[in-house]
């Protein structure tokens, strides 16, 4: 018993430049590939691939997909699995549609466009997702039928209730103030995209300075002074960075004149706006913010994570593990119609493929983002890396000019060897969590 | 005499047609260390998780400070100080110290959050008497050795103030050097006037941190021993022949 930790015995020599900003490793691998497979299909289109306007849509391209896989990570980590998300998808987009297309507009006769409509679908939607969620919950956690069964049984099952739904039909245009959520159609433009940048950045530098004053409160050892700056100027850059890209795509000047003269107004000589962050991403990182908080900062994170690690020490420890099971897979479910709401309204209707394939993708996301299978293991900003390292795959690709079947091959090699990579890498550093 | 910390009255489980624990009484006594005795399946784990609340029981009563309580789930009986000390069941892993001993209890702030720097703080202090060599707070304890594990849940019992202590094999993992500073802790556990009952297989242990021992046999009470006054081989005879010596207390298990 003579260990030494790190970070009681050297605070005041870090071993490197990354132990001393104490960022986790994985974290700077995942971006580095990241970094790596934009400058590849950069190279490989002529710089098309990083233009704003690529990232802009790859930002919302990767939105739906994120979102659930945030909450895959706790499925994952509770070593449960959830194959209904797509299907889960469908069926909440269904129901959201006919409330927006049938139940206001026709049963409650308040006609296309009511400003009551977007609210309520997305209220209506979410309790759909959240309860269908809670009974596969139920299914697993109460009458212990394994998560597999339950949710492949969902899979079929969600997907064709959606299609009973809707008699088959592809529904829409979707309530106009709904599609405000698909990407596009709703952004915050510049001036509010500047501000939310500004917001995050004194977010993010309170967050640093609290958990540094927490630290010293205790006693506990704190980074160097350098390390905390140059942490913070590293999540500045970004946030400046990432709104001026956006900032930066342009409204092409015909949408932008109807634009004008739907207020009424002519657009003035040689006035360009550029979209800002759109709005299915500002939800994206809300709901990263949240799930991480609830992650690390909640008990339900905490017995999420123990019930992981060892289901039955949880127990022991008075942890009702099988409604904790109905929480996970019900903000599964609440999760699937948030995305859903986004994938919906991203295409202005909802059609009966909506969401197809989507499980795979989302748990794909998760696993190239670190969770594992095993449980007890993984983190949001992981799974969301992941669902942003897959979109950019697949979106390099195409531009490239590669034939789905082949994007297919390489997405599914890719998801294989991220995996082994990490297997080696907790080899190495000896089951670092 | 005054009555006893805890008794378990005829205490009783079957799982499926098996009489796992088959009319079982025993007690303890504060400041006292009870061993629990017997081959694998004899019962003594089932009897002491029903103590515990991990497992309920068909029937039988249990009796705290001449009161019977309601136990039947574990935090049930931490509401009685009642803690528990496995050997491989509970740490969860992939959490660090602090985490894990405050699992279930987690200390929370003004906002309903962990607050896991104060937990970190409170496992500091508590560490620093139990096992002042331990730094790892911020490992996961998959990383840490066998001894520094079991000082985690040993740390977890005695800062939630147990009364009355269940260890389950503590050292069946641990090295001589480790083993010591456990047989330590719970001598000094044992002057603070907590009961421990000790379930463990090596006799030469029981011998030497035991007042009286328990012995168990197909799920019956071969017979309770004071162990100052019977030999190994005596023991040995109760677990492997059910024979209960004559300075012993003979129970339904024992043969003649």
């Amino acid at each position: 018993m003579t260990d030494t930790s790190p970070a009681a015995s050297a605070p005041a020599k870090p071993r490197n430049f990354f132990a001393a900003l104490e960022v986790d490793t994985r974290l700077i691998g995942m971006i580095g590939a990241f970094v790596i497979i934009c400058l590849i299909f950069n190279f490989l289109t002529d710089g098309r691939f990083m233009t704003p306007r690529n990232i802009f849509n790859l930002t919302i391209q990767t939105a739906s997909v994120a979102i659930m896989a945030t909450g895959m990570v706790f499925v994952i980590v509770t070593r449960h699995i959830d194959l209904s998300v797509g299907a889960l998808l469908a069926t909440c987009s269904a129901v959201m549609a006919m409330i927006q297309t049938l139940v206001m507009p026709d049963w409650l006769g308040l006609g296309l466009d009511h400003p009551a409509t977007m609210p309520v679908a997305i209220i209506v939607g979410m309790a759909t997702g959240a309860a269908i969620g809670a009974f596969q919950g139920w299914l697993v956690g109460y009458l212990t039928i394994p998560a597999f069964i339950v949710t492949l049984g969902g899979y079929l099952v969600w997907r064709n209730v959606a299609w009973h739904l809707t008699s088959g039909q592809t529904i829409g245009p979707l309530d106009s103030n709904f599609q405000l959520f698909g990407g596009i159609n709703g952004t915050l433009g510049e001036s509010w995209s500047w501000i939310f940048a500004v917001f995050a950045i004194i977010g993010s530098v309170y967050a640093l300075w609290q958990s540094r004053r927490t630290k010293v409160k205790h006693e506990f050892p704190v980074k160097p002074i350098w390390a905390e700056m140059v942490l913070g100027a590293i999540i500045a850059v970004t946030i400046v960075g990432f709104v001026a890209i956006l900032n930066t795509y342009e409204i092409p000047v015909r949408r932008l004149q109807r634009i004008y003269e739907a207020r009424g107004e002519v657009l003035p000589e040689g006035v360009t706006q550029g979209y800002g962050l759109p709005i299915s991403v500002l939800l994206l990182i809300v709901i990263a913010i949240a799930m991480t908080i609830i992650a690390r900062r909640t008990r339900l994170g905490r017995y999420i994570f123990a019930t992981g690690g060892n289901p039955e020490a949880a127990v022991l420890a008075g942890i009702n593990t099988r409604l904790l099971t109905v929480k996970v897979f019900a903000l599964m479910g609440l999760l699937c119609a948030i995305s859903a709401i986004v994938a919906s309204s991203r295409q202005t209707f909802h059609s009966n493929d909506i969401g197809t394939l989507d499980e795979l993708r989302v748990i794909a996301a998760a696993v190239i983002g670190g969770t594992a299978l095993s449980g007890g293991m993984g983190t949001i900003y992981g799974a969301i890396l992941g669902a942003l390292i897959m979109q950019s795959l697949q979106s390099g690709m195409a531009m490239v000019g590669v034939d789905a079947p082949y994007q297919n091959m390489v997405v599914g090699s890719v998801l294989v060897v991220a995996v082994l990579i990490d297997i080696i890498y907790r080899r190495r550093t000896g089951d670092k969590v | 005499m005054t009555a006893p910390l805890v008794e378990l009255r005829d205490m009783q489980k079957s799982f499926g047609g098996i009489k796992a624990v088959d009319h079982v009484t025993i007690d303890l006594h504060p400041g006292e260390v009870v061993g629990v005795l017997g081959h694998n399946g004899a019962g003594k784990s089932v009897l002491m998780k029903m103590l515990s609340g991990a497992l309920q029981r068909d029937a039988g009563e249990i009796w705290i400070n001449g009161e019977q309580a309601a136990i039947s789930n574990p935090r049930d009986a931490r509401n009685y100080q009642i803690e528990t000390i496995y050997q491989y069941l509970a740490l969860a892993d992939n959490l660090d110290a602090a985490s894990n001993l405050f699992l279930g209890r987690e200390l929370i702030t003004r906002m309903g959050f962990v607050n896991d720097a104060l937990m970190e703080a409170e496992t500091r202090k508590i560490m620093k008497r139990l096992n002042p060599n331990f730094r790892r707070f911020h490992t996961p304890v998959a990383g840490l050795s066998g001894g520094q594990r079991q000082s985690v849940a040993i740390a977890r019992a005695v800062y939630f103030n147990a009364r009355i202590l269940i260890m389950d094999e503590p050292t069946a993992a641990l090295g001589v050097q480790e083993t010591r500073m456990v047989a330590e802790l719970i001598e000094q556990l044992k002057s603070e006037g907590i009961g421990i009952f000790l379930i463990d297989h090596d006799i030469h242990q029981v011998k030497m941190l035991c007042d009286r021992a328990n012995v168990l046999r197909t799920g019956q009470l071969v017979g309770t021993v004071k162990v100052d006054e019977v030999s190994e081989d005596d023991m040995l005879g109760m677990i492997i022949a059910g024979k209960c010596p004559p300075q012993g207390v003979p129970g339904p298990g024992a043969l003649a």
